[in-house]
């Protein structure tokens, strides 16, 4: 008799633990637009990369899952006062926010890509031909600190606010090739006529990651257990081809 | 370097010895960029200041119209048009003008000194209409021709009149430098923001080149006082 009753109340407890899980409510918050990673389609529905990965993330952690919509300036203070429980906005990992939020392993990470003229036909790994190069770089990016400790003093770096303009001065023929975030040179660079690609990506800096509450370690820890499995199911690899031609996994 | 200066910069995160070189190098760049636009905007600045004076309409009108131009329009405009306007413009890489305007200097040196120079125009032309009828009637009684009644008699003074408005347009010019840093030049404010995007710490950045602006500052209000109390001799009060 007690053993039947030892057993029973072992059922329920674990009827309750899975229950509990499923019961989990997650609220995700994004920042609009910041295509392809999150935007509103035409029909006004939250999509994207991450998006798509939240919700493959939020099905795999048994979660019921709300999404957000929050701006960036407010994303971590949002955080940490309960507004929502993760943030998947393209947060990069860096040493000041790891103060404030606890990251899961990162979940993505867009290369540094090369990109110059046609006529451009130089090894952007051989010092010796780049000797003597403009290379432009948005200041303050892993782009510019990756060309700074690599290749200072060998190349010419000209440093700028913004994409726009360092595109300008690569038109105007002021550059030989930049050195910019992957997408937004696709964008801003690969969009326009006579410019090309000129060098493999360049993976930099530690990627971006889920941010949550110091606090929240179990939900960390169910998030990353969770990323793990998508990336090696291959949920992760058919949700990244649809959004991107190149590899972000990290 | 003295050893306990190195030292201290080497405890120190921002102010190590790379980064003071890094603004000593963007001092030298500041200084040059504003002095030669000084100079080459003085030097324009006269002959078009008595241009603007003269009273047939075809002659002062044009100048008129560039001190206007130049004085109506902010100077980060200015120095856009002429830095990626030019660079526009359909095969200008192929003649020699590009060898000079490739880099981003002289399109800076030309904005500044373009600007600069309307400013000093205006100011030189008031210090010339401002001169006592007196003095150029005297002139006359001498038998002093235009041109000498201008060399001997007008300028002399309008430049003692000029000279505190003067050394204003220097200061400011100076200043106005810092936008030099947005066409990638890496002046006293673009050495700054490079600092400071490196360690994101913006106060002891932006303070310590505030700092270096105020000796420079510093620098010129002496010496324009020095050049004041030479020119401005005569009006001192004859004392014992």
């Amino acid at each position: 008799m007690k053993k039947m009753i030892f057993a029973a109340s072992c059922a329920l407890a674990l009827i309750a633990g899975s229950a509990q899980a499923q019961e989990r409510d997650l609220r995700i918050a994004f920042d609009v637009p910041y295509a392809p990673f999150e935007y509103k389609d035409e029909n006004g529905n939250l999509t994207g990369f991450e998006v798509e990965l939240a919700e493959a993330m939020c099905e795999e952690m048994n979660a019921n899952c709300e999404f957000v919509i929050q701006a960036w300036d407010g994303m971590i203070p949002g955080l940490l006062a309960r507004k929502f429980d993760l943030i998947m906005s393209s947060m990069s990992i860096t040493p000041e926010r790891a103060e404030r939020v606890l990251f899961s392993e990162p979940y993505y990470n867009t290369p540094g890509g090369w990109f110059g003229p046609e006529s451009f036909n130089t090894d952007v790994t051989d010092m010796d031909a780049m000797a003597g190069k403009t290379v432009g770089v948005q200041r303050g990016t892993t782009m510019d600190t990756y060309v700074t400790e690599n290749m200072g003093g060998i190349v010419t770096i000209k440093r700028y606010t913004t994409a726009d303009d360092m595109v300008l001065d690569l038109e105007g023929q002021r550059l030989d090739v930049v050195f910019v975030d992957y997408p937004v040179g696709e964008e801003t660079v690969l969009s326009k006529e006579g410019f090309k690609e000129v060098g493999e990506p360049v993976k930099l800096g530690q990627g971006v990651g889920v941010a949550m509450r110091q606090r929240d370690t179990e939900v960390a820890e169910e998030v990353n257990a969770a990323l793990r499995t998508l990336k090696e199911d291959g949920t992760y690899d058919t949700i990244m081809q649809k959004y991107f031609a190149y590899d972000i996994k990290m | 370097m003295p050893d306990f200066i190195a030292e201290w910069l080497n405890q120190n995160e921002i102010f190590t010895a790379m980064t003071i070189m890094e603004y000593w190098d963007g001092m030298v760049t500041t200084v040059h960029l504003v002095f030669l636009s000084l100079v080459i905007g003085l030097l324009v600045a006269v002959p078009l200041a008595i241009l603007r004076t003269v009273r047939n309409p075809f002659v002062s009108g044009p100048v008129w119209l560039y001190t206007y131009l130049f004085r109506g329009t902010p100077l980060l405009i200015q120095l856009y048009i002429i830095y990626y306007g030019l660079a526009q413009i359909e095969g200008i890489q192929e003649t020699f003008w590009w060898e000079i305007f490739r880099e981003p200097f002289y399109p800076a040196l030309l904005a500044f000194t373009l600007n600069t120079a309307a400013y000093t125009t205006e100011i030189i032309r008031g210090a010339i209409v401002s001169t006592p009828n007196g003095e150029i009637e005297a002139a006359k009684a001498y038998g002093m021709n235009w041109f000498m009644r201008m060399r001997r008699i007008v300028l002399p003074s309008a430049a003692r009149r000029a000279v505190q408005a003067y050394s204003n347009e220097v200061i400011f010019m100076l200043h106005a430098s810092a936008i030099a840093s947005v066409v990638t030049i890496v002046d006293l404010t673009g050495a700054a923001r490079n600092i400071y995007s490196r360690f994101y710490a913006p106060f002891d950045a932006f303070i310590f080149v505030a700092l270096c602006y105020m000796a420079l500052t510093f620098i010129l209000v002496f010496a324009f006082r020095k050049l004041e109390t030479h020119l401005l001799k005569h009006q001192r009060p004859v004392s014992g």
